[in-house]
């Protein structure tokens, strides 16, 4: 599965935010971390912003804070504001009677792939990943 | 009466609260089948059969069942949680947690090291709750086909 660079780096974001909620950080403090693009970050952030998941401080100190509901918010809500996680078998067309069976046959094995990682992604929620991550951090620090 | 969740082993007066708690199935027959797993789980008072219930104020307000199942579909050793439940009012307050918690040290004195579970798909409650405490998709991948074709 390969997800959109806009989708990750809005789950670098909110993953971020959502860790302290009360703190503000700009975007340049987030593409830092992450070193990705801060003018590709700003963008995502400005979609964020739209659904209600982060909120733009202004003014001085201002930046980005989380605003969703970490224990409730997956991270398939969070991709699913940049894309369809729908594979594209990217069949040529026009259709041929004799090759339509084949065709439909492996549609019908990209949606059950798709599904499954839906089921996945829908069901981690931004707490938990946090939790995980931050389990991941103490492993690593203890060698 | 403490107001303190304590997990306990099920005893077969629990019977009543258990089939309350549950509320996946036919009404009608969850006596023989709870029946069922009382005398397996409970009566039977084996190490690697796991029943345990939380209690609050006197009051059930969950119940876990795992055990031990060895050599299927040629797995070690490995315990399973087959059955989960907490009563509504007393979600999100970690109930669902400290079942699985102590369930888990149940299985490792059987001498397992690994827990499994199996979840529909659109149970997007149970799988989030079973996700937030560790487990991730395994090595075993469960596969069916209708057998109305035949």
């Amino acid at each position: 599965m390969k997800i959109h660079k806009a989708s990750l780096f809005a789950l670098y974001a909110v993953l971020e935010l959502a860790s302290d909620p009360e703190r503000q950080l700009s975007a340049t403090d987030i593409a830092d971390k992450y070193g990705i693009s801060t003018h590709h970050l700003a963008k995502v952030l400005r979609t964020l912003v739209r659904s209600r998941l982060v909120q733009a401080v202004r003014g001085a100190g201002g930046g980005y804070r989380f605003t969703g509901v970490v224990n409730r918010t997956t991270l398939l809500d969070v991709i699913e504001l940049f894309e369809m996680l729908e594979s594209d078998l990217d069949a040529p067309g026009p259709r041929t009677q004799a090759g339509e069976a084949v065709i439909d046959e492996l549609q019908s094995i990209t949606r059950e792939i798709d599904d499954l990682t839906k089921a996945v992604l829908d069901t981690i929620t931004l707490e938990t990943a946090l939790n995980s991550a931050r389990h991941r951090a103490k492993i690593a620090a203890q060698g | 009466m403490s107001d303190q969740v304590t997990i306990r082993n099920t005893v077969t007066s629990d019977f009543d609260a258990v089939i309350e708690l549950d509320l996946v199935g036919d009404p009608a027959e969850k006596p023989d089948y709870w029946r069922g797993v009382f005398d397996r789980y409970v009566t039977a008072g084996r190490d690697d059969r796991i029943f345990l219930v939380a209690e609050k104020s006197g009051e059930v307000i969950g119940f876990i069942v795992g055990e031990v199942r060895a050599w299927e579909f040629g797995s070690e050793p490995c315990g399973w949680v087959f059955a989960l439940s907490v009563l509504p009012k007393s979600r999100e307050m970690g109930v669902g947690q400290l079942m699985l918690t102590e369930m888990c040290r149940h299985l490792k004195k059987a001498g397992v090291t690994t827990v499994r579970t199996m979840v529909d798909r659109e149970n997007k409650l149970t799988l989030s709750f079973f996700r937030s405490q560790g487990l991730r998709t395994g090595r075993y991948v469960e596969l069916e086909k209708p057998l109305d074709d035949l």
